[in-house]
């Protein structure tokens, strides 16, 4: 397997994001955020969309305007222009619909969205690995800087914002966090399965961690393991990549659950 | 004493023509012990969300150290424990992680905790007298010590500031009695401001120098022991 170029290319992209969306999804499924993601992700297939009309590389445009649909969803829901769910399905609604238009207006709803839909890991080229892999590093480093400030506010958001904590900008932050995760997990799994290795992992090792870093840790460890076990398994099997990554994360979750009830017995 | 916290003719409501608190005098010194009590709805947690400067009144003025309370520069040395506080998120945090949490504003919010905040983190813990307990997740403790770790956590910013808002609610009666005992350690030893809001007073009655009655305005101001013998029955304020 590891012979095959496309698939030592997969397999690196396969990692970044296998470790980055567990990471970030942590603090969203922590605020009970959990369904952001899948926001996210249909307003960046309204980027996706623009990308095709414009002629721009697909990729950057669905970064734009996956940036700009987290910070409207935080906005929205913080500001108390509507309930947290509602916020959601304005942006959830708005970025398909938005998609839809441009899409047809290109002419090309047939083309190349499958892959965007998805994903397309086996056709990572080296350039794209290597943005991948720089953003990867940079939305990792910025989790572990502002990693206290992000547990602090999941622990009481109230208590912070009476003593200080900048409620609003850590908020953003997450938004715009997850906005890059989306965008560069989208090659992996594709939009439509985005957001299940920002959760899965994550609420896998709630069901069998000890506190709230070891949380983050396994999640982290979970991501990695279900990317490269389910490109693995894909390879053999001969399956589609992204369903079956998430298939191994949604394996894993009911394996840590099971560990986790009979270790409370 | 100067003073901590200043009300002058302080009128609010969440809306036009239906007046949560209205025409509320409030002084209170660096220092003090002071119970905020009164029936359920009478505009405490209100009261206590414009001390911290979470609401802004509608009428009058709210002062912090001198300060507009909304536009409070020293952030940092309040502590608040809010009504019901529950931890948010799943995942299992544990004692320290939670206690660590109000380090937050004083140590920074960039990078790894520096020494001092972990040695002070280690203290508020002890203080509250979980050491033995400061790697157990706070969700498999009882009520009074998950209200002890939250204590603990404000603690953890050296406040010179404390609002707990109703610190006792699904806490049984011999913790409530400790959760008292444990306050007024705390402010006999640390010298801090406590406001401790609750529908009633009787665990903190002796200890407090002070006793405030809310219901929409203030209606007893004063020593505990000053207060009509009907009025320690909590059922006379929600009459």
């Amino acid at each position: 397997m590891l012979e095959s170029e496309f698939m030592r290319l997969a397999l690196g992209a396969g990692a970044v994001v296998g470790v980055l969306a567990p990471a970030v999804g942590f603090f969203l499924v922590q605020r009970r955020q959990s369904l952001t993601g899948d926001g996210i992700g249909h307003v960046a297939f309204a980027g996706v969309a623009a990308g095709i009309l414009l002629d721009v590389a697909p990729v950057l445009t669905a970064l734009v305007f996956a940036v700009v649909g987290g910070i409207a969803i935080e906005l929205l829901r913080s500001r108390g222009g509507a309930a947290g769910d509602q916020a959601l399905a304005l942006v959830f609604y708005t970025g398909i619909a938005l998609g839809v238009v441009l899409v047809s207006s290109a002419g090309a709803l047939n083309v190349d969205l499958f892959q965007y839909l998805f994903g397309s890991i086996l056709t990572v080229t080296r350039a794209d690995l290597v943005i991948i892999a720089a953003l990867g590093a940079v939305g990792l480093a910025t989790v572990g800087l502002l990693y206290r400030p992000l547990a602090g506010v999941v622990l009481d958001e109230e208590g912070a914002r009476v003593a200080g904590v900048p409620i609003g900008a850590l908020n953003v932050a997450v938004a715009t966090l997850a906005a890059v995760t989306v965008a560069l997990s989208m090659r992996v799994v594709g939009i439509l399965l985005v957001a299940a290795l920002m959760v899965l992992p994550v609420s896998a090792a709630g069901r069998i961690a000890w506190s709230m870093r070891s949380t983050l840790v396994l999640s982290m460890v979970i991501g990695l393991g279900s990317a490269l076990a389910g490109l693995t398994v894909s390879y053999y099997a001969d399956l589609p990549p992204g369903g079956t990554i998430v298939l191994v994360a949604a394996a894993a979750f009911g394996a840590c659950a099971l560990a986790g009830a009979l270790r409370g017995r | 004493m100067p003073v901590a916290v200043d009300l002058t003719g302080v009128a609010f409501g969440y809306r036009p023509g239906q007046r949560v608190l209205e025409d509320v005098d409030l002084q209170l010194s660096e220092g003090e012990f002071v119970a905020v009590a009164g029936p359920n709805g009478g505009g405490k947690t209100t009261l206590v969300r414009i001390v911290l400067g979470l609401e802004r009144p509608s009428e009058g003025k709210a002062l912090l150290y001198g300060e507009p309370a909304h536009r409070f520069s020293r952030r940092r040395t309040l502590g608040y424990l809010a009504q019901r506080s529950i931890l948010g998120g799943d995942a299992p945090a544990t004692v320290r992680e939670v206690v660590s949490a109000g380090r937050l504003a004083a140590g920074g919010l960039i990078g790894p905790m520096r020494r001092r905040d972990r040695e002070l983190v280690a203290e508020a813990i002890e203080r509250v007298g979980l050491a033995e307990h400061a790697d157990a997740p706070v969700r498999t403790l009882s009520g009074g010590m998950q209200q002890r770790a939250f204590i603990a956590k404000a603690l953890a910013g050296e406040p010179s500031l404390l609002v707990l808002d109703e610190p006792t609610t699904g806490v049984d009666a011999e913790s409530q009695e400790s959760l008292a005992v444990l306050l007024d350690r705390l402010h006999s030893d640390l010298g801090v401001t406590i406001v401790y809001v609750s529908h009633e007073f009787g665990a903190v009655e002796h200890f407090v120098q002070r006793l405030v009655l809310v219901r929409r305005t203030i209606v007893f101001d004063g020593s505990p022991s000053e207060l009509p013998g009907v009025w320690h029955d909590p059922s006379h304020v929600h009459a």
